[in-house]
């Protein structure tokens, strides 16, 4: 990728951290730098796409270390849990062999999985010795009939962000609007009720927790034509230019794909979230809102109003159970204000959340959730993290998986709010799981017997007290 | 009959047991009898009791094991078989002189009323020359207790048929000064003494083990093909110098009873325990062996111990509020109560085969006495995720379609099952780990939502769509 693409990826107008420099993301700092490479935020993207052959061009560490390494669920194709990558080899590199096994790896998929398509994600070697991946994409496309995408990730590129960003371009680019929708069913046409056609960007269907939304939008009769990439099908991206609404779920990731939307076909989108009572009818009602169909906000009203009712009487024990607890809430960026109005909505009290990825408009947010005296936390370092446990006794740390050890090598309740969590909590139904995993956690009577010191070492201190004692 | 066979069954709620979890208390009772050098239980009944015994053990141990019995018949069922006793003891000691024989009872035998003391007291008058032949003679008809009962009552039989009074001859406490005796519960596994053992050896001390399995029925090859007597074991001698030691440690409440005995019989101080499986009962017997030896105890433990304190944090988020439906011997079964508790997990079914005396200690356990029919139907009632039971319960566990942890006997399905450790810090961790990787085995996954509106097409949305 030119460096002239890659700042212009940077620049992306809709983001909010792209004030000054235009430079969106900042540079990593060597020596003090956590979180994944291009290469990474590119794949995760897009790695949920579940029909599709994902292919990595390059030696092993890119693929081998981090295929099949997703909280993400398929309700069908389950081609995107095998991983495939070129593998290059030491003679590849040197030789210039490396786009000729590009080549063949792209045939060998397609003879041996017949996948829609196939996604190409160029990294950090063949990039450096200036392997042509379009070049060999588009090649292998015309000889074999298949759509062949280059994502052009190389990890040097910059960080995770951007390589999401990378990966909604080449969607963008290559893929939506290379195909017309479906028509809908006459029969799933209930008399007088039209159907609405949207896309939902930077939904990941972890742990299938999407699926506790969308048979609320089935009722409403609101079609997602495609969520990327959560569940997602090559198809379905295909047709994404066509969607009335756009909703940015809980990430800043693939703005450039709405944003580029809302260009290209006038499609508005809006920023939502699904975790939490409050804003997962937020969320619904903005869909009704930017649609503007009265009979569509009439029953968006109703659903809500039913919902709620139900899901806080099921909630209402768990309420009692964990309300006035205290959180330190570390995750990235916009989800920083989306779980605090889920744990808000149970009652319990967020004392400190981390702001290392948000912007200054989540910020500003939060500052509206929370009030002013909320520590905003910048440091994400271990020894950080439980600073502020200690300083503002919070009874639980809700963060992302690695910080699980975190927690508790010090003895800290803990909660993975991460991708590569087993528990779906989106929507609605999803919070009876998070009171659940919560109360599990934060109740358990592991606590009190990992801080216990062993018998003999108090019966020690005991004595020498006792013999301190005597001697005075 | 001693007390301890009758006092504690409570009535089942049923007729008919269906799905059995009791084993004897006729097998418990030979069973501490194979955990002595040279001996050989005898089963006073027919010879089928002993059969049976005989393949249990068999098929648990994957063991030859030496039985023998009185052999009632028809004619001595009716007019007295005490002199089948007599007869027995005499072939046995002629045959391969045993340095002990443990004589324990059937129901044939209650029911008939037979008087083992006096027959033992005959045979004993009739032939002097077999007096270096030791005899323990104990009531455990399978009519009442159970197999932990029958191995308790078998225990402290030994200890009363060898161990003299305090200050009978040369007895007297702390004469060995190294010596700790230690009471084992019929639960333990062999690898479970092997822990006791090596744990009182740390600290500078010598156990006595009573019984001791881990010599006898640990699953080891002997020089010699065939013995017709247990190949190893405590001895005779040393059981009866277990009033010299400086401590007995019991372990498993259905021994405390046999402790305090001991204790009153020779002065010898007394440390009571349950199971040693979780942190704070393992805690409490390495602090009684540090006071008693007044050692500090060796970092290996210690380390073992914040093992353990770390494996309980990673096992929490999986054993936590997990349903357990579990069904053993009261010992076994509240030492996994205990652990399971303490993780947070909730005992939704908890059944043992006779009252015993550990169980009375346990909070929010609804507990039942009964069989694998009433686990299997309270597990279902109260979804239970995983089953820990016999190899019994394996049926019971397909049926329910949940994974089973198999614990105590028989388990005649698993190789090895027989010798697991289920005792100290490490094998408590182990435990820990078995029981999360069994729950996120069955870890619930959201089914995937079928919208019809959907455009997607391929081949497995399709069957999905068409399964709904």
């Amino acid at each position: 990728m030119k460096a002239k693409d890659i700042a212009e990826l940077m620049d992306e107008p809709a983001c909010s951290h792209n004030k000054k420099e235009k430079s969106g993301c900042a540079k990593p700092k060597p020596g003090a730098t956590a979180g994944g490479c291009a290469f990474d935020g590119a794949q995760i993207a897009l790695l949920p796409i579940a029909d599709v052959a994902h292919i990595v061009h390059g030696p092993i560490a890119c693929a081998g270390s981090s295929w099949d390494n997703r909280g993400t669920r398929s309700s069908g194709a389950t081609l995107y849990r095998i991983g495939m990558t070129t593998d290059l080899t030491e003679q590849d590199v040197i030789m210039g062999r490396g786009e000729k096994r590009l080549f063949h790896s792209i045939k060998q998929a397609i003879d041996d999985y017949q996948p829609p398509a196939v996604f190409v994600y160029n990294t950090c070697v063949p990039a450096l010795t200036g392997d042509d991946v379009d070049a060999v994409c588009k090649a292998a496309q015309e000889r074999w009939g298949v759509p062949v995408v280059p994502v052009d990730c190389a990890g040097f590129y910059g960080t995770k962000n951007l390589g999401n960003r990378i990966a909604g371009e080449a969607m963008v680019r290559h893929v939506i609007g290379t195909r017309e929708p479906q028509p809908v069913d006459a029969a799933l046409r209930p008399a007088g009720m039209r159907i609405h056609d949207v896309n939902l960007i930077g939904e990941y269907n972890i742990a299938g927790e999407f699926w506790y939304v969308l048979p609320l939008l089935d009722e409403l009769g609101i079609r997602v034509l495609c969520t990327l990439s959560g569940d997602a099908r090559f198809h379905e991206v295909q047709t994404m230019h066509r969607a009335e609404v756009n909703m940015m779920v809980c990430s800043k990731a693939m703005l450039n794909v709405a944003r580029k939307l809302e260009e290209g076909y006038g499609t508005p989108w809006f920023e939502g979230s699904f975790y939490g009572i409050t804003d997962t009818s937020q969320a619904l009602r903005d869909f009704a809102r930017l649609i503007d169909d009265a009979d569509l906000t009439a029953r968006t009203e109703a659903l809500i109003e039913r919902e709620e009712q139900r899901i806080r009487t099921q909630l209402e024990p768990w309420r009692q159970r964990l309300q006035g607890k205290r959180v330190l809430l570390y995750t990235g960026g916009v989800k920083s204000w989306s779980v605090i109005s889920a744990l808000q909505d149970l009652g319990m009290n967020v004392v400190a959340t981390g702001t290392n990825k948000s912007t200054e408009e989540d910020k500003a947010r939060i500052r509206e959730l929370m009030g002013d005296d909320v520590k905003m936390q910048e440091d994400g370092s271990p020894r950080g993290l439980l600073n502020t446990v200690a300083e503002y006794q919070a009874d639980i740390l809700i963060a992302g998986g690695r910080n699980m050890y975190t927690a508790l090598k010090a003895r800290v309740p803990f909660l993975d709010i991460n991708q590569e969590r087993e528990f779906a909590y989106a929507g609605y139904g999803g919070m009876l799981e998070l009171v659940r995993q919560l109360a599990l956690t934060m109740e358990s009577p592991v606590w009190e017997q990992v801080r216990r010191p062993a018998p003999w070492q108090t019966a020690r201190s005991a004595q020498g007290e006792l013999l301190t004692a005597k001697t005075a | 009959m001693s007390e301890t066979v009758t006092q504690l069954v409570k009535k089942r709620s049923k007729a008919l047991s269906v799905a059995p979890l009791k084993t004897s208390q006729t097998i418990g009772g030979a069973l501490a009898v194979l955990g002595v050098a040279g001996a050989i239980p005898l089963m006073h009944g027919s010879q089928g009791c002993t059969a049976f015994a005989k393949v249990f053990f068999v098929r648990h141990f994957r063991e030859p094991v030496p039985l023998q019995t009185t052999a009632m018949d028809q004619v001595s069922s009716v007019m007295g078989a005490d002199g089948n006793i007599v007869e027995a003891l005499r072939v046995m000691s002629e045959k391969s002189s045993p340095a002990l024989i443990g004589l324990v009872t059937t129901g044939l035998a209650e029911t008939q009323g037979a008087d083992i003391l006096r027959a033992v007291k005959e045979f004993r008058d009739k032939f002097p020359q077999y007096d270096h032949v030791r005899v323990m003679a104990v009531n455990t008809p399978d009519f009442s207790g159970s197999f932990e009962s029958g191995f308790a009552i078998a225990v402290k039989g030994l200890l009363q048929t060898l161990v003299p009074a305090a200050g009978q001859g040369h007895s007297r406490v702390g004469l060995r000064r190294k010596q700790v005796n230690v009471l084992c519960g019929g639960n333990l596994t062999p690898t479970d003494l092997e822990f006791i053992e090596e744990s009182i050896e740390s600290f500078g001390l010598r156990p006595l083990l009573i019984p001791d399995l881990s010599r006898s029925l640990d699953g080891h090859l002997a020089d010699e093909p065939f013995s017709p007597l247990t190949t190893g074991g405590v001895s005779v001698d040393d059981i009866a110098s277990a009033g010299d030691s400086i401590a007995t440690l019991v372990v498993g409440e259905s021994l405390h009873s046999a402790g305090d005995w001991l204790q009153q019989h020779t002065g010898v101080p007394l440390f009571k325990f349950g199971h040693l499986l979780g942190l704070e009962a393992v805690d409490d017997w390495f602090m009684a062996l540090a006071q008693i030896s007044g050692a500090e105890v060796p970092a290996k433990w210690q380390r073992q111990r914040s093992q353990l304190q770390d494996a309980m944090l990673d096992t929490h988020f999986m054993i936590g509020m997990a349903r357990i439906a579990i069904a053993s011997d009261p010992d076994m079964l509240s030492g996994f109560v205990r652990l399971l508790q303490g993780m947070g997990a909730e005992i939704v079914a908890a059944v043992v085969p006779a009252m015993g005396a550990a169980v009375k200690t346990l909070h929010n356990v609804p507990l039942q006495v009964g069989d694998l029919e009433d686990l299997e139907q309270s597990a279902a009632e109260h979804k239970a995720q995983i089953l820990l039971t016999n190899s019994h319960g394996v049926e019971s566990a397909e049926r329910l379609g949940v994974p089973i942890l198999r614990i105590g006997f028989p388990q005649y399905d698993l190789v090895g099952g027989f010798q697991r450790c289920w005792s100290g810090y490490r094998a408590s961790s182990q435990a820990l780990f078995d029981l999360a990787n069994l729950v996120l085995s069955q870890h619930h996954e959201l089914a995937p939502h079928i919208s019809p509106y959907a455009q997607k097409t391929d081949e497995a949305y399709r069957q999905l769509q068409s399964a709904r």
